[in-house]
């Protein structure tokens, strides 16, 4: 087993986030997180806007340093596991580099890892399969569509295999069609990889659709209010037709009333 | 390549055409000018510009000039070879000029970048620099650059790069800005050091923002080793050149104007020049697959 098989995911310690501390626009966002994710989860945090799941999301990244608590990933502190670079991120916009073709942008972090050029054309080739754009290396991202650029975003992510995968609201700024494809393939990807997941979403489908968890966060601050079991099975495009699936998405949504938040 | 083709050449013809217009312009308005005695029609009220051949030469001779011969030195040669002749120099002063300026701008930029105290310090500073007359500029330059032992074209370079270094500076600085901040969490998501972010994101997303400002700065260049050449006395350049004309004007205008031709042309010469470079740096497809 790799490194730090041992050791949980993500371990959150009594985190509390607070922006702009003793200045005037002081702004309590998590306050009193306590958190175990265990490795090979799917896990979403959902809550209403201003709950501090993107926070959270950042703050296990080491994009933000807690103002109380502490964040370990794989056993190592959060800022350890961003400068050995244990996680992959992806963000609501793709955020590709327009300059760069498809290909070039898959390989960007292992080119920033000092792989070979040999070595990089073959992990994005491989990485180009598993997200089904074999025929598209060689294209610039605006010639793509969202959903394909952000399938395109999810194979940067994933290029140096990282045992760690957290993902900001991905599909929020693509079509429901479009969704609900993509959803299926991260599902797929997930089990080819066997990458742990922390996913950011404000939408109950989805979170009911994808997560082995679901944390529901209360806002201002956030605090963990719930955290709910999913237990579908092996999703199929029928899962979301199943009263199992109904009844999860039920449960999310009246934790979320709870907590005064509307979807 | 096809499209590009028809691009360039709409753009030529259309370049044509307006010179076309102007000429026509300039000739109607003459003519108006001798058949009212400069006023406008039907009034007493004076024409802004006097229409006689001084002031005005006709568009047709100004062209002709061009054609008529000068003498350079011990030779004999067509005002437009002889102008084209005076303008390498000038590209030169310019060229030198233009890559100084831009690199300076650049390297301000990437400190203003890296420090935000630098950019409080610096903008400022940048600002002025543009306020002070490059007339009383250029003379403190000149007589540094003897004092130096330094030849003139060394000089004249520094006057041009003093102008292009602006544009590129300001440009650049909102070009390495401008990468939005999901682009600048992913690079820190990598660990990707302060140096990789600027080479892989940074300097790569400024290109759109930095071909503008080469633009400004390329005609900027021209003018400044115009400049340049004329407050040094320079023997040669299109500086000296007009300077020359400029002192023959009551007899001879058509020489002149001829001779702004020539730095216009020079200044187009230039905008070109990185429009092309523009066109093979940021090439891109817009054809949409999916």
């Amino acid at each position: 087993m790799s490194k730090g098989a041992d050791f949980p995911a993500v371990q959150v310690n009594g985190v509390g986030m607070v922006f702009n501390k003793g200045a005037t626009g002081e702004v309590a966002a998590l306050d009193g997180i306590d958190l175990t994710i265990r490795a090979g989860e799917f896990v979403t945090l959902i809550g209403p806007s201003g709950c501090g799941k993107s926070t959270l999301l950042r703050l296990i990244g080491d994009l933000l340093t807690p103002t109380a608590g502490d964040v370990s990933v794989f056993g190592r502190s959060a800022h350890e596991s961003r400068t050995g670079q244990d996680y992959g991120m992806v963000f609501q916009h793709a955020g590709l580099f327009d300059w760069r073709k498809v290909k070039a942008n898959i390989e960007l972090p292992l080119e920033l890892r000092g792989w070979s050029r040999s070595d990089r054309g073959a992990r994005s080739s491989e990485m180009l399969g598993l997200v089904k754009l074999d025929e598209f290396g060689d294209h610039y991202p605006r010639q793509l569509s969202g959903g394909m650029q952000q399938r395109v975003s999810i194979a940067r992510a994933l290029s140096f295999q990282p045992r760690l995968l957290l993902m900001d609201e991905p599909f929020g700024a693509l079509d429901e069609m479009t969704r609900e494809h993509m959803q299926g393939e991260l599902l797929r990807i997930w089990g080819e990889t066997g990458t742990t997941v922390v996913f950011v979403t404000h939408s109950i489908s989805e979170a009911a659709f994808l997560s082995n968890r679901v944390i529901v966060l209360s806002p201002r601050p956030g605090r963990v209010h719930s955290i709910i079991d999913v237990d579908l099975g092996d999703r199929t495009p029928d899962t979301r037709e199943d009263p199992d699936f109904f009844s999860a998405a039920t449960t999310i949504r009246e934790a979320l009333r709870s907590v005064g938040g509307a979807e | 390549m096809k499209p590009a083709v028809a691009k360039i050449l709409r753009s030529s013809v259309t370049a044509v055409l307006a010179l076309v217009v102007i000429f026509a312009l300039w000739e109607g308005y003459k003519w108006l000018g001798s058949q009212t005695g400069d006023t406008w029609p039907g009034t007493a009220v004076e024409l802004p510009v006097s229409s006689d051949d001084i002031i005005m030469p006709h568009a047709g001779e100004i062209v002709g000039e061009l054609f008529s011969d000068i003498r350079d030195g011990r030779s004999t040669l067509p005002l437009s070879l002889f102008l084209l002749k005076k303008a390498w120099f000038t590209l030169q002063e310019a060229a030198i000029g233009f890559f100084l300026g831009s690199a300076i701008g650049i390297g301000l930029a990437v400190l203003m970048l890296r420090w935000r105290v630098a950019e409080q310090g610096l903008l400022p500073w940048i600002n002025v620099s543009q306020t002070v007359p490059l007339i009383a500029l250029a003379p403190i330059i000149v007589t540094w650059g003897r004092n130096q032992g330094l030849p003139d074209i060394v000089s004249i370079s520094l006057i041009s790069t003093y102008l292009t270094f602006f544009p590129v500076a300001v440009s650049a600085l909102r070009g390495l800005q401008s990468p939005d901040s999901a682009h600048v969490e992913l690079m820190r998501s990598y660990a990707a050091p302060w140096r990789t972010t600027l080479i892989k994101l940074r300097l790569p997303a400024a290109r759109p923002y930095l071909f503008p400002a080469f633009k400004i700065a390329a005609t900027l260049s021209v003018v400044g080793a115009i400049v340049g050449e004329i407050s040094i006395g320079t023997k040669t350049g299109l500086g000296r050149a007009i300077l020359e004309f400029a002192q023959r004007y009551a007899v001879w205008p058509e020489r002149l104007y001829a001779s702004v031709f020539g730095a216009a042309a020079l200044g187009l010469f230039v905008f070109g020049m990185i429009s092309l470079a523009e066109r093979l740096v940021l090439r891109r497809t817009d054809e949409v697959v999916a």
